[in-house]
């Protein structure tokens, strides 16, 4: 780590453990490595975890443990961390995903705003490999990057009322499949018939902090052999 | 859950009002996942309706917004409301809250519309029957999960809804709450606000502004979240690396309008933040109607902890083999 942890109260019940300031892939192994000690150091009095990109936020029951107490124990645990070799590489993920304009609206706007042509966009959006930073937003909703610079496009000005589930979509530089349809205000690229979020599925989202995740352009045939919904993305006034 | 007789449907929704929905205590160990915890917004009231009905802690009831909902009994149940004073009613006569009471075979209950508090709790001995969904039943209409469907639906007109046969006779547990225990919600809130996260960020007079103003209660006000309107917050931090949020937490966009944040927030967010409302306080925050005025208080941590063992303590003793969870 390139700094000293920082403990921050999150309320009764929890604190944010702060390792880093900035966005890096090499953050993963260390936030890593502090959740499994958590798990292992709180046992049962532990709640929830959540990392994300730069932070852990430990979650315990305070009836049974104080938050100096936790703290005392994340302290602890802060001495002597090492970063989890595991996860330098990170489970590796495909998603099958049909670059289009019917379901990725927002192609020419992010071609406009790049200067670039609507198929080096593609391209460059689907020849890296990135890693999940953080999930949250909504259940399943994978934060990845980093994006080809030369890619960022900020959000839309109005969000859409409704994304349909499997959008990828990139904003700033980070990119996203949306595993739900909801709300959002990400660019739209296309989409991916991956299911990203099923609760019959044993630990239910397809992606974790620290996964790498390629998206792999395939043809509309493949997209629907696959189990995706082609319907365009309706325009909203 | 063998010793437990077969479910029966017992209420059925003649209207299903603006808002009721199904909650345990909450989703948790999924939150890593994005899941967002649910439950009751006002734990509390949840709590001492449970309690009421000598159901153990954990079990399901309703919780109920703003009124509007017609309930028939398909047989006789024991329930008690806790929580807001919605005007419910058996029969068109008043029903008493935070007591149990005898719902019989036929009659309506209604809930009107607030004339104190926000969010009413009805739970039935025995307690309701849904499958859980991430491990819990509590409803998440944005993330469509849990309730009775399994997808965060909330009542509608025509559910019928189970409840636990075997819980129809009265378990143990008190059967009324003192009245010291009923909070009254119409009175201006006081809030416990543990200071922390970046509250180091906020200009000196905006911390004054914080701890001695009567905020009021916007009307945009949810699960997910409660904003206060009063002097405009600065802070030199305008937005952050998203970080997980945990309940209560105090969070202050560019506006300088803070935002509470309630049950079903998003998991992580970016904005800066005060703090975070102690648990009690945060359900006292659910049951405030939109322009009721608010103060919060820098609290310390011990006093908060002291307040919330006693208040989960006084629940601990009830053992009802009935609704074992």
């Amino acid at each position: 780590m390139s700094q000293k942890p920082v403990l921050e109260s999150a309320g009764l019940d929890g604190w944010i453990v702060r390792l880093f300031e900035t966005i890096d892939e090499g953050n993963l192994p260390w936030l890593s490595a502090l959740s499994k000690r958590c798990e292992q150091v709180f046992g049962d009095t532990l709640i929830d975890l959540v990392p994300s990109y730069t932070t852990l936020l430990v979650v315990f029951d305070p009836i049974t443990l104080s938050s100096s107490e936790a703290r005392a124990m994340i302290c602890q645990i802060l001495v002597d961390l090492e970063p989890d070799s595991g996860v330098q590489e990170g489970q590796v993920h495909e998603l099958p995903t049909w670059y289009d304009i019917s379901v990725g609206p927002d192609l020419p706007r992010v071609a406009d705003h790049t200067g670039m042509a609507v198929t080096d966009v593609i391209e460059a959006h689907s020849q890296r490999t990135y890693r999940v930073f953080a999930l949250g937003f909504a259940p399943g909703f994978a934060f990845k990057g980093l994006i080809d610079p030369r890619l960022e496009c900020p959000r839309l000005d109005t969000p859409r009322k409704r994304v349909p589930a499997g959008s990828v979509a990139l904003a700033g530089r980070q990119t996203a499949a949306y595993p739900t349809a909801t709300p959002g205000g990400w660019n739209l690229l296309g989409r991916t018939s991956a299911r990203l979020f099923d609760r019959q599925r044993e630990g239910f989202s397809l992606l974790r902090v620290g996964d790498q995740v390629r998206f792999v352009s395939v043809s509309r045939e493949t997209f629907e052999r696959e189990g995706g919904s082609s319907k365009p993305v309706e325009l909203e006034s | 859950m063998s010793y437990r007789e077969k479910p029966q449907p017992s209420i059925r929704v003649l209207r299903a009002g603006p808002l009721a929905l199904l909650q345990d205590s909450g989703r948790f160990g999924v939150r890593h996942l994005g899941v967002t915890q649910g439950g009751p917004a006002d734990l509390y009231s949840w709590a001492w309706a449970n309690h009421l009905t000598g159901n153990s802690w954990g079990t399901a009831n309703l919780e109920i917004t703003f009124g509007g909902l017609l309930l028939v009994a398909e047989r006789d149940l024991n329930i008690a409301i806790a929580g807001a004073d919605l005007g419910a009613t058996l029969n068109n006569e008043p029903v008493p809250l935070w007591q149990r009471v005898r719902w019989k075979e036929g009659e309506v209950l209604a809930f009107a519309r607030p004339m104190s508090g926000l969010r009413a709790y009805l739970a039935v001995c025995g307690g309701f029957v849904a499958e859980p969904v991430l491990g819990s039943v509590a409803s998440v209409v944005r993330e469509e999960l849990g309730g009775f469907s399994g997808k965060g639906c909330k009542l509608e007109e025509g559910d019928l809804l189970s409840v636990h046969a075997g819980g129809k006779n009265s378990g143990p547990g008190s059967m009324q709450a003192p009245k010291e225990a009923q909070p009254d919600f119409s009175q201006p809130a006081v809030l416990d606000l543990l200071p922390g996260a970046q509250i180091a960020h906020f200009a000196g007079r905006s911390l004054f502004d914080a701890f001695n103003t009567w905020w009021q209660v916007d009307d945009r006000a949810d699960r997910m979240g409660v904003r206060l309107i009063g002097p405009k917050l600065y802070c030199n931090i305008r937005s952050l690396v998203s970080e997980g949020i945990n309940l209560g937490g105090v969070q202050v966009p560019p506006d300088g309008q803070p935002i509470v944040l309630l049950n079903d927030r998003q998991t992580i967010g970016g904005y800066p933040r005060l703090g975070s409302l102690s648990p009690l306080s945060a359900s006292r925050l659910a049951q405030c109607l939109p322009k009721q005025r608010v103060r919060l208080v820098a609290s310390g941590h011990e006093a908060a902890l002291r307040e919330l063992r006693l208040f989960r303590r006084q629940f601990e003793c009830v053992r009802d083999n009935n609704v074992m969870l």
